[in-house]
């Protein structure tokens, strides 16, 4: 066993867990975070990304003890006293999503690319972006629309970002 | 996954001491290759030492005509550094079509360069760039380190500390990518030194990543994609999988480097 402790979502952890223990496993099954989802398993599809240190991350690529340390940050973190982060507010609002397995890496993904190559996003921009997230449902039209309708709601609501 | 004990050491002595030590072991870096082996237990190493807390291979350095890279840095960070973007604009780009930007977030370049994975882009670099791959033993030049299909010139518990690239004057990287994979079905490095002109091309060779030397001089004589005109690659020595048979490599590696070098001279 290893001594892991590391934030998540704001609240300091702190677990013993055997080291081959991937960051997902962590979040799902210790913690009970289960928005965070394992779509293949084989560093393919995005459903596992989450964020490590501000930056988004494939959490089944990743093990728990090499996040030691470190801030995570998983889709049940990003809403506010209720509200819908307006990432999320933007796929409910577009329409971007059908089974919504993907859903939570996607907009984990998305908040990642709004907080590198800011609020106005281009079509090709983002499906370039969004080249590490698999959605075997929806065609991915209306993900790119939400995602440039969330990064101009980002916009709006500084606070928000300036939370994680 | 198998079962394995975890260390992390803080210096790169500690972690070369405890691979001296340790029975069966393997060195963990940004995981992208490493971790997916292991789970499917194609890799089970008995200890596993993680280099991600070692200050000292982190950093990026220009000084003079090197620019020098510790093992550690992430594709990203190589992608956004604005030294790497100054001095060789090429390298910074081949960093950028990486995977995804969530697998540039993790992977690493010594990971990459240990690993010799006949499709990835950073061995046409080094080959290209005229690098020298710096260990905690020795100084390897590129063109002594890879040595076939994920074998390279490092001995049981080697590690990796830096890279250092020679500057270029002129220099492009040209992918085609395995749209599922994203990894290289064919990739071209173009480079132009003092020296000579150097032509790498990773993805096609069937035993790992090559320097093309009929380009080079071709190249040398005349800096021009007219230059590369009748100039190929035996189609004998090249890759055959069900992405693309071998005459379509060969084809494609004449393409992509004339591509290379029209944007080479492009940028100038
Ligand atoms: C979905 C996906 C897409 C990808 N696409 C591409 C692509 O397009 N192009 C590409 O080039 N790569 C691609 N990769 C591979 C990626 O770049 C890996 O990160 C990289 O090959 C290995 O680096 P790592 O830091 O993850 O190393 P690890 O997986 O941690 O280690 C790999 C090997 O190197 C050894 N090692 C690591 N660091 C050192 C060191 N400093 N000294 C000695 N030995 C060391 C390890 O022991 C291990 O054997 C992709 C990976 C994934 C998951
Ligand atoms: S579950 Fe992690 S990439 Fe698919
Ligand atoms: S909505 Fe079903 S996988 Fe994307």
């Amino acid at each position: 066993m290893t001594t892991v402790s590391l934030t998540v979502n704001g609240q300091s952890v702190t677990a013993d867990v055997d080291p081959r223990t991937l960051l997902v496993q962590f979040l799902r099954d210790n913690l009970r975070l289960t928005g965070t989802h394992v779509g293949c398993d084989t560093s393919q599809c995005g459903a596992c990304v989450v964020h490590l240190n501000g930056q988004a991350v494939k959490s089944c690529t990743t093990l728990a003890v090499q996040a030691n340390a470190s801030v995570i940050t998983t889709i049940e973190g990003i809403s506010q006293g209720g509200e819908l982060h307006p990432m999320q507010a933007a796929f409910r609002e577009h329409h971007g999503l059908q089974c919504g397995y993907c859903t939570p890496g996607m907009i984990m993904s998305a908040i990642d690319i709004v907080n590198r190559k800011g609020n106005t996003l281009d079509e090709q921009t983002i499906r370039a972006e969004l080249e590490g997230n698999l959605c075997r449902c929806t065609g991915y039209h209306n993900i790119v629309k939400a995602v440039a309708a969330g990064a101009q709601g980002m916009a709006q609501t500084p606070l928000q970002q300036a939370a994680e | 996954m198998y079962a394995f004990e975890y260390h992390r050491p803080t210096s790169v002595k500690e972690a070369a001491g405890l691979a001296g030590k340790a029975e069966d072991i393997k060195f963990l870096a940004g995981g992208h290759t490493l971790l997916p082996t292991m789970k499917l237990r194609l890799a089970g190493p008995a200890n596993l030492i993680d280099l991600g807390q070692i200050a000292e291979l982190r950093g990026i350095e220009r000084s003079g005509d090197t620019v020098t890279i510790g093992a550690m840095m992430k594709h990203a960070e190589v992608a956004n550094s604005a030294e790497v973007k100054e001095a060789i604009p090429a390298l910074a780009e081949m960093a950028e079509l990486i995977g995804d930007p969530h697998v540039r977030n993790r992977g690493t370049i010594g990971g990459s360069i240990a690993n010799n994975d006949p499709s990835a882009d950073y061995p046409a670099a080094c080959l290209a760039l005229n690098a020298t791959i710096i260990t905690n033993q020795r100084k390897i030049a590129a063109d002594d380190f890879f040595q076939g299909i994920f074998t390279t010139a490092l001995e049981e518990g080697e590690i990796i500390t830096q890279v250092s690239f020679k500057v270029p004057s002129q220099a492009a990287y040209t992918k085609f990518r395995n749209p599922a994979s994203r990894y290289a079905l064919v990739g071209v490095f173009v480079a132009k030194h003092a020296s000579g002109v150097r032509v790498a091309v990773t993805g096609a060779g069937s035993s790992g990543v090559f320097r093309v030397t009929d380009m080079e001089r071709a190249l040398s004589g005349n800096f021009a994609a007219e230059a590369l005109e009748g100039v190929t690659v035996a189609e004998s020595e090249m890759n055959s999988d069900i992405h693309a048979d071998a005459a379509y490599r060969a084809h494609l590696v004449g393409v992509m480097a004339r591509r290379a070098v029209q944007a080479a001279v492009a940028r100038g």
